[in-house]
């Protein structure tokens, strides 16, 4: 049958151009589309690696800066604690020391009014004395003249002066 | 946005089916050309090669000879659906187009004794002259007249499309080249869009996934018969201009070309794992090794064989399944002409699917071909496969 036998003229001119064809090819498309085509293909593996990079690295200072962050606001508040401290330390070292002058000068002034009631005490006394001499040179005075009414008189006299 | 790329895809959808009929009724209309100037030439012929003397007659009898055979031929000859077939796709030294119409091609013959002989296959006039000692038989053959040996190398109808779609493939693919090119390290764009899809599958899923890490040197080769076979088999799909609607890559002298260059690829690449897989398959015991062997033997020749064989018997059926539809058409219009339009309906529904389905064989085959050719290339330059073997 025709059909399933190969013509010689078909054969040479498809071994002949097929080949001549193809290394034309070869050269002109397919080494170069294939050299091409990985070059695209390499070149955008890169990016995507260098995309992938970058994006670690944005994670990385992102939660570096997050990390910076907390620190500066430990740092703050550790601040602010040491301040307020600062602040009632020296609240309440200024009310001790308040108090503590408040106390001694009201030990003063105790002090001097007690000298000061001393010293008017002391002061009625000897005012008291002198009266009760007085009193006394009028009242023998009068009573001299009455030996034992005398008696009576100082002995009271000097009973009442115990009391002061 | 969304709306003006479906209204696209519906147009495309719309031109694809309008292509598919366009095709057919070409066909019909090629077809229904044929009968006529078929029946001419093997009344002519005939007359010619089995009765001398009445090639005497008839030219004796002059101008009216000519009528007569023309009135003869279109009312005795029967349509004859298998010789139309087979014309279609065989080759021939002319290109018919309809009707009586037909490109004539070069002929080259090359004879020890009569040297080499270039004109155009014009000269036969539809094989009625004799031109340099050679005759064209009706078969579409060139014979010499005195029986004796000469090689035909002659530029055939299969010959040009042959040509015509090397030219095409120099034109799309350095095209594509040099897309690529001005593009470089960028997006595809245009025709290097088209193909660089199918160039990336035959390099990943077929050169690669089949021969392994000595992919590359193989892959130019693997391209260049992958769309060699497709673009010929789509353009055996498109019946009309030439160098259209031939029967190239169902032609067994092209099929078995890219067989045997796939086979004297494999086995200029062969390495020792490949010949002891031949004659010392590993883990074997030795009384077997004489039956193995011869089979390891034929495997070697039976696959350029079964290549070459899938491929032609898978284009020429599909070729002669759409023009056996397209003759029922004629056989039942010679019974009656309304049993011809009623059968066209269904020849014709059944040749569309047929033609559909031949653009899923025609992709279907040029990656089966190039699929096993990169398997081939990959079971000889594969290294280590059993570890058994060498220890």
């Amino acid at each position: 049958m025709d059909l399933i036998k190969p013509e010689l003229g078909l054969l040479f001119w498809m071994v002949v151009s097929f080949l001549l064809v193809f290394f034309l090819l070869k050269k002109f498309a397919w080494t170069p589309i294939l050299e091409m085509l990985k070059e695209r293909e390499t070149s955008i593996e890169n990016a995507l690696q260098a995309a992938e990079k970058a994006k670690l690295e944005m994670a990385r200072l992102q939660a570096n800066n997050e990390q910076l962050i907390q620190e500066a606001k430990a740092e703050r508040d550790a601040i602010l604690k040491s301040a307020r401290d600062a602040k009632e330390m020296m609240i309440s070292e200024a009310k001790a020391k308040a108090t503590e002058e408040a106390d001694r000068l009201i030990k003063i002034a105790r002090e001097n009014i007690n000298n000061e009631k001393m010293a008017a005490i002391t002061d009625l006394k000897n005012q008291v004395a002198n009266l009760s001499v007085e009193i006394a040179e009028k009242l023998i005075k009068v009573e001299l003249s009455n030996k034992e009414s005398q008696k009576d008189l100082i002995n009271k006299y000097l009973e009442e002066a115990k009391l002061n | 946005m969304r709306n003006s790329t479906y209204n696209n895809i519906k147009i495309s959808k719309l031109s694809l089916f309008l292509a598919a009929f366009a095709t057919i009724f070409l066909n019909v209309a090629l077809m229904a050309n044929e009968p006529q100037p078929h029946g001419n030439e093997e009344a002519k012929t005939e007359n010619h090669n089995d009765a001398a003397p009445a090639h005497g007659e008839e030219h004796a009898e002059g101008a009216t000879g000519h009528d007569e055979v023309d009135g003869h031929g279109e009312g005795d000859k029967k349509f004859n659906p298998g010789e139309m077939i087979l014309e279609h796709i065989g080759d021939a030294h002319d290109w018919h187009l309809f009707g009586d119409v037909a490109i004539p091609l070069p002929v080259i013959l090359y004879s020890a004794d009569k040297g080499l002989k270039v004109f155009s296959s014009a000269k036969f006039e539809h094989g009625t002259k004799i031109v340099d000692g050679y005759k064209l038989l009706h078969n579409g053959k060139v014979a010499s007249v005195d029986g004796s040996d000469f090689y035909d190398f002659s530029i055939t109808k299969n010959v040009t499309i042959l040509f015509a779609s090397l030219f095409l493939m120099c034109l799309i693919f350095i095209g594509v080249a040099r897309s690529f090119a001005k593009n470089r390290g960028k997006a595809p764009k245009g025709i290097q869009a088209i193909f660089e899809p199918f160039i990336v599958f035959i390099r990943d899923d077929v050169s690669k996934a089949s021969i392994g890490p000595k992919y590359e040197k193989y892959t130019p080769y693997l391209l260049m018969i992958f769309f060699f076979i497709w673009i010929n088999n789509m353009m055996g799909l498109v019946p009309f201009p030439p160098p259209f609607g031939g029967n190239l890559t169902g032609n067994i002298a092209v099929t078995v070309t890219l067989a045997v260059l796939t086979f004297i690829i494999t086995h200029v690449s062969a390495n020792k794992n490949y010949w002891a897989h031949i004659f010392n398959p590993p883990g074997v015991p030795g009384f077997v090794l004489p039956i193995l062997i011869p089979i390891e033997i034929m495997g070697v020749f039976i696959k350029p064989v079964v290549l070459t064989l899938r491929l032609f018997a898978n284009i020429t059926a599909g070729h002669i399944i759409g023009l056996a539809f397209i003759s029922l058409i004629f056989i039942f219009g010679e019974m009656n002409a309304g049993a011809g339009y009623g059968v066209a309906v269904f020849s014709v529904a059944f040749k569309v699917f047929m033609l559909v389905l031949e653009l899923l064989v025609a992709f279907l085959q040029a990656y089966v071909f190039t699929l096993l050719s990169a398997i081939y290339i990959g079971t000889a330059v594969e290294e280590h496969h059993h570890e058994e073997a060498h220890h």
